[in-house]
């Protein structure tokens, strides 16, 4: 055995083999590399920073009054104003959302102004919100309102704090679950079903080597796919990492581990195509909902909070939010790291225990 | 030294309701001997072959092979023996040096993989994709896989079924190259024919038993005649009285045995030219009318048929 090179080691030929399969198919290839930059680049362009630069708004009322207000708003060029002669389609566009705001002119008792404004609008809605609070100041002024302090405003939007760093560590940890699931999980009973496990264990070969071979080719692959995201989020969206990239780097491969156990459990059984899917997708799906991966999972309820902190992928994400938009140190996350790397060790184990090779 | 040796093996799938595949097999293979199982489909050749490899535990019974038990021995069993299951996928995306020298570095002591890929005839397709390869092309690589840990016992689980004859022969060509070193196979078929070419010994096997045990000239010898004459007759020429008419067969010259069933008549014959005209005689002088006859050399399909009542081909 001593006598032999590297390249004849069953690890190294397993790896090769896995490597070999894996290059030679070009499905995947486009899956692991081209996937990620793709929804970097969609998720990049929807959720860009947008500048609120057009508020609409619809008047309606005493024709004369209409006008005299609209003139008014006009005078701020964020103001769209849709003016009606008929109340009823001012009303329509807002139950169907096509406004803001609905401004209602009407006439007053009072002796001056001869006015006042009814404001109309739905307030779960943010952008009329928004322009409720937007139309109201332009209208207060043009009334003579007079400001009583004087207010400076810096705009800032610097890389840390964009949708687009957020969004970078969410996507990490969803290619790392994906990988572990498909690369270890859906291989391994894909071999199965072929009775590949099967004939392997009528060999020599070790089911360590076996199951160190897939992780190690598993590890491979992780390579290209997380240099590609991040250079390419850094060169296009100019994403930083804020912290420390070696940790970046121990973090990929914690959850690389984890999540390579979580696909040896779902496959340590399934012997049909189906099986494995509906299990992948029982594992994965609550967390492309829960764990935070396009937005926090702070949003949810605060009695969910304890069975989405437990999730492995939220505590991926949010190690790796920590250090690559923190600038924290992973060791300051105690708690995330130790459930990431408890799912792995358990899963592992159980997985092994129970695995069948035919 | 047997290369292997079972002992009222026994096996039971806890399936509801439970089914017995094996139900105390017995079974001795010498060193340097092509061994065959054969059997219809079901009557527990793979589950038998599976136990042996180590792929299965059995229910009961004694296991050893090359000297050596399963769960005590496993590793040092994995060397000696090299198996081809009845239906693996090998990875298509490979090449078939790919995939040699993948099994290859599971052992201690390999052949070379161009000499395990020459052994079968694949040095042209050496390079090819596994995906590329003809069905008897693909059976040989499986092959190589088998051989290329340099084992003393080779498993073959159906190694020809589905492949042309042409497939069929090449394949039987490199068993006997492999036995030719002296080393043993272990094969299961249930082709009569292949059996009958490749094997020096066979037990033919029927529902989870041994039924009957030699080389292939023991068995067929069995039958007492080198020939086998079948006869149909029209059911409605006259009453058959199957015991009395199969009596009367059995009285006439050079037969050995003679099995009459509604109107269908086997018997086993020395010499043809002297028993033929004596069955027509007698079936002419009672009556009964043909409606058909045929002959053929005694195989190990008539022996399987006289042991199990049915035919090797029926499920």
């Amino acid at each position: 055995m001593s006598s032999r090179s590297w390249f004849e080691h069953p690890l190294a030929q397993i790896v090769i083999a896995r490597v070999r399969e894996f290059t030679r198919e070009p499905e995947a290839v486009f899956w692991v590399c081209g996937f990620p930059i793709m929804m970097v680049i969609a998720l990049g362009l929807a959720f860009r920073n947008q500048r609120v630069e057009e508020i609409q708004v619809d008047l309606v009322g005493e024709p004369l009054l209409v006008e005299q207000t609209a003139k008014i708003l006009k005078e701020d060029k964020r103001m769209n104003v849709t003016p009606h002669k008929d109340a009823a389609d001012g009303e329509q566009r807002l139950r169907t959302a096509k406004t803001s705001l609905l401004v209602r002119v009407l006439a007053s008792e009072q002796t001056e102004p001869k006015f006042t404004y009814q404001y109309e609008l739905d307030p779960t809605r943010a952008e009329s919100v928004l322009a409720k609070s937007a139309v109201d100041d332009v209208l207060q002024r043009g009334a003579g309102r007079k400001d009583s302090v004087t207010i400076k405003e810096v705009e800032r939007a610097e890389p840390g704090g964009r949708y687009i760093d957020f969004l970078v560590p969410g996507l990490l940890g969803m290619s790392l679950m994906g990988g572990g699931l498909w690369g270890i999980g859906f291989v391994t009973v894909d071999m199965r079903i072929r009775k590949l496990l099967k004939r392997f264990l009528g060999t020599p070969m070790k089911k360590s080597q076996f199951l160190g071979g897939l992780m190690l080719a598993r590890l491979l692959f992780l390579l290209p796919e997380v240099l590609i995201l991040l250079l390419f989020s850094h060169f296009v969206f100019e994403v930083r990492v804020a912290g420390s990239y070696f940790e970046v780097l121990l973090l990929i491969l914690l959850g690389a581990f984890s999540f390579s156990g979580i696909g040896l459990l779902v496959a340590s059984r399934a012997n049909t195509i189906e099986m494995v899917t509906g299990l992948m997708n029982l594992v994965m799906v609550p967390m492309w909902i829960f764990s935070g991966i396009f937005f926090s999972p702070e949003r949810y309820p605060d009695w969910m909070q304890p069975f989405i902190q437990a999730l492995p992928l939220t505590a991926q994400n949010n190690l790796l939010r920590a250090v690559m938009q923190e600038g924290d140190s992973m060791w300051q996350h105690l708690v995330p790291l130790a459930i990431l790397l408890t799912w792995g060790i358990v899963t592992f184990a159980l997985g092994l225990k129970i695995f069948k090779w035919n | 030294m047997l290369a292997i040796s079972c002992k009222n093996l026994v096996k039971t799938y806890d399936s509801k309701p439970p089914v017995d595949a094996v139900r105390g097999l017995d079974l001795a293979v010498e060193r340097g001997e092509c061994f065959g199982l054969l059997g219809p489909n079901g009557a527990g050749k793979t589950t038998t072959i599976e136990i042996l490899e180590g792929l299965l535990a059995a229910t009961s019974g004694e296991v050893e092979v090359m000297g050596l038990r399963w769960g005590r021995d496993d590793d040092a069993i994995r060397e000696q023996v090299g198996i081809s299951l009845q239906e693996t996928k090998l990875s298509e995306k490979l090449t078939v040096r790919e995939t040699v020298q993948l099994f290859r570095s599971f052992y201690q002591k390999p052949l070379a993989a161009d000499e395990a890929i020459a052994k079968v005839s694949l040095q042209e397709k050496a390079d090819s994709r596994v995906g590329k390869l003809s069905g008897g092309q693909k059976q040989r690589l499986a092959v190589a896989c088998a051989i290329v840990g340099d084992p003393q016992l080779l498993f073959l689980d159906e190694p020809t079924t589905g492949l042309d004859p042409a497939s069929r022969r090449e394949l039987w060509e490199i068993i006997r190259s492999f036995k030719a070193a002296g080393r043993t196979i272990l094969l299961t078929t249930h082709y009569m024919d292949e059996a009958e070419r490749l094997c020096d010994r066979i037990a033919i096997v029927d529902h989870g038993r041994v039924i009957a045990l030699g080389t292939p000239r023991e068995l067929i010898a069995s039958l007492g005649g080198e020939h086998i004459l079948e006869f149909t007759l029209e059911t409605d020429s006259a009453a058959i009285l199957n015991g009395e008419l199969t009596a009367s067969l059995q009285q006439l010259p050079s037969v050995t045995s003679a099995e009459v069933h509604d109107g269908q008549a086997r018997l086993s014959v020395r010499e043809f030219h002297v028993a033929l005209p004596a069955v027509v005689n007698l079936l002419a002088e009672r009556g009964y009318k043909l409606v058909n006859l045929g002959t053929h050399h005694a195989s190990l399909e008539d022996v399987f048929v006289k042991l199990a009542g049915r035919k090797l081909s029926e499920e």
